[in-house]
């Protein structure tokens, strides 16, 4: 299923803010970040540790640890507003129509459980099954997810699987209920490059046949380039660009996508040395004033610094930077600025 | 550098037939008592390899495949069940003296992945950084010392204000400069680098291997490289070593592996990496995973995920034998079974 521009989104964020209370003052984790996913498109969502990006699928899904919250912006699932929604009601929407995916499949399974019980008790959290049906259902997602021997696998725990085969099974359980959605963070960071592969593949596979939308959170840029859609770029909690995949990879518009791009080192390239971002990503109680970037950017001009910019229009993506400011009192004139 | 050394013209690193076994039995009452076997966990099961002065020798495999285990035995952390590693002409097995194993010592460091877990908390990064100088005895006062920490952390592009911290000040990336720092101060021509940019994020990985990079070319550093990050091998690498359950499937310049790649797991592990280049375009995922290594299968450890295997590669393990330049450990190549392949990469 492809995405269309035509259909309404599946889900909304809105101008989403997540605090982090403290005793030294309020860190703000993921600072006005804006995006829809559309049914069955994958979003990836990509930035370095501290980036946000965890914390905004952890926020989508109503998980962010305490004293973590929503303090701001909505989050709007299939026109419905579920930010602030009471836990309970809160819980049935998880599982049923937003499923959850994270990096390690050996902490997400209970151990003391077969992964058999564990589906059933998913299946039977969500969808009006007799317990002899919703293991013929598990039986069934096992084997969709590529586990041999299903029906015997289906009594065994989670110990008995290899790294791969647990993901496995972490997919089948967030593919219980069919849910529209599924937030996958960091799904195959944790595992061999080669079991990636088939994990991608899966993951891709099972989402175009069932039409499920993924918002895909990981630091892996392959990972992205060959999954996603569309990708969101993020940066000291903004967001720094989002635009179709293609376009951010082959050509950022942003200056830190562009040095993110450039650091990564390929095969088959020439280059001697790797682009180089200097310095370091902010912490979140140094963040600096106007663009976060700017201490870091080559491009930065003094506006830069002052002003904080938004999405803007560049190409066929947006990026939160000066450069492609229409109004065009933008970087070129801070850069004048800058030289003068 | 600063000791007369005797430099023989061979390879400044060779390691011969090189095991390491580990013993992971149960007890010895249940061995008794439930009948369970010995087991014992083939790490590094038989590898030959030379380093040559002033290159960069990658391992790349996945986990569990005893790249370092490797990098382990050869600076001396662990001690081989069999085989020998010498470096620049000496067997390291050889008893000696304290003072001529420190000799050798000091001529090799060791730089480790996680940088959260090598540096001790406790010390400030000055006391890191010259606990090597000390502890060779490379500097005379104190004053020396200081001078001589200060040069490292510029070398690692720190400020000598760093010197009075501690590591938990530091980012991911700046501690891994503070490893280098201190791998760097007793002066050594070979560094063993485990994983060095694995925990970090990628602008980061990138600062430090242009790091690795230019130190090498400054100071003719030779290294030993363990990845399982095939495009950071690509990078820094002038010879590549692919593992696959405790030994060598194929040794290769790194051109030639990369464009030419002959033993089917190398072709895997080609296929299987996320590029950039890929966008949109799907990988064909391998079926199967890395089997036990207290297990191997029989013949040939990867024959139950390769494609091109037959009876033999079931039952006869197959050696490395050169072929143009590299080597191969394969029946498939060494028969002529297995056709030639060019890859093509877009150059970024």
């Amino acid at each position: 299923m492809s995405p269309s521009t035509a259909a309404a989104p599946l889900l909304q964020v809105r101008n989403l803010r997540v605090e982090f209370p403290t005793r030294r003052g309020t860190l703000v984790a993921v600072d006005d970040v804006s995006f829809d996913v559309a049914p069955g498109e994958v979003l990836g969502v990509v930035g370095e540790s501290g980036a946000g990006k965890s914390l905004t699928g952890a926020a989508i899904i109503g998980l962010l640890e305490p004293p973590g919250r929503i303090a701001g912006g909505q989050v709007i699932l299939e026109g419905q507003r579920i930010d602030d929604l009471p836990y309970e009601q809160m819980r049935k929407i998880r599982g049923a129509r937003i499923g959850a995916i994270f990096q390690d499949p050996l902490t997400s399974l209970n151990p003391l459980y077969s992964v058999g019980r564990q589906l059933v008790e998913t299946i039977q959290t969500h969808l009006p099954l007799s317990a002899f049906d919703a293991r013929a259902r598990a039986v069934g997602l096992l084997k969709e997810v590529g586990i041999p021997g299903a029906e015997t696998r289906v009594d065994h725990y989670p110990h008995q699987f290899s790294g791969g085969m647990r993901q496995r099974v972490v997919i089948a359980l967030a593919l219980c209920a069919n849910p529209r959605l599924i937030i996958a963070d960091e799904p195959t960071t944790a595992l061999d490059v080669s079991i990636q592969a088939q994990i991608i593949a899966l993951l891709k596979g099972l989402c175009r046949e069932h039409g499920t939308a993924v918002v895909l959170v990981t630091h892996d840029m392959g990972v992205i380039a060959e999954t996603a859609d569309r990708v969101a770029v993020m940066y000291a909690g903004r967001l720094a660009e989002i635009g179709p995949v293609r376009d951010v990879v082959k050509n950022a518009r942003h200056p830190y996508t562009r040095g993110l791009m450039g650091s990564i080192p390929s095969i088959g390239g020439h280059a001697e040395r790797l682009t180089q971002i200097d310095g370091a990503m902010p912490r979140l109680t140094a963040i600096p004033s106007g663009c976060a970037f700017n201490p870091r950017c080559p491009q930065a001009g003094v506006r830069c610094s002052i002003e904080r910019p938004d999405l803007m229009r560049a190409g066929p993506s947006r990026a939160a930077c000066w450069l492609y400011d229409s109004a065009g009192v933008g970087a070129p004139a801070a850069r004048e600025a800058a030289r003068g | 550098m600063a000791d007369a050394v005797t430099t023989t013209s061979g390879p400044l690193v060779r390691l011969k037939g090189l095991k390491r076994y580990f013993d992971v039995s149960p007890p010895l009452l249940a061995r008794v008592i439930e009948r369970k076997p010995r087991a014992i966990v083939q790490a590094v099961d038989g590898i030959d390899i030379e380093i040559a002065r002033g290159e960069t020798f990658s391992l790349v495999g996945e986990s569990g495949c005893g790249k370092s285990t490797v990098a382990r035995l050869v600076v001396g952390l662990y001690g081989p069940t069999e085989g020998s590693v010498e470096f620049d002409g000496m067997d390291m097995q050889e008893r000696r003296s304290a003072a001529e194993m420190s000799v050798i010592r000091r001529r090799m460091q060791m730089i480790f992945q996680d940088p959260f877990a090598s540096l001790n908390p406790r010390w400030r990064v000055f006391d890191i950084i010259a606990e090597p100088i000390r502890a060779f005895g490379l500097a005379n006062s104190t004053d020396e010392i200081r001078d001589r920490v200060n040069e490292l952390l510029a070398q690692v592009r720190l400020t000598a204000a760093d010197g009075s911290k501690y590591p938990h000040e530091f980012s991911g990336g700046q501690r891994q400069r503070i490893s280098i720092a201190r791998a760097l101060a007793s002066k050594p021509e070979f560094l063993v680098c485990d994983e060095p940019t694995s925990a970090l994020d990628v602008s980061v990985q990138a600062q430090i291997l242009n790091l690795m990079m230019d130190l090498q070319r400054e100071f003719g550093l030779t290294y030993l490289f363990i990845s399982h990050n095939l495009a950071v091998v690509y990078h820094i690498s002038t010879r590549v070593g692919v593992m696959y359950l405790g030994r060598l499937v194929e040794v290769a310049d790194t051109q030639s592996l990369f464009r030419r790649p002959r033993h089917p797991y190398t072709r895997m592990l080609l296929d299987t990496i996320p590029d950039l280049e890929m966008t949109g375009r799907q990988r064909a995922p391998v079926a199967g995973e890395v089997p036990s290594p207290i297990n191997p299968p029989s013949g040939c450890a990867f024959h139950p995920r390769c494609p091109h295997a037959n009876e033999r590669c079931k039952v006869e393990r197959p050696n490395l034998s050169s072929l143009d330049g590299g080597s191969v450990a394969c029946h498939a190549v060494e028969e002529g079974r297995l056709p030639m392949e060019e890859r093509t990469y877009a150059a970024g």
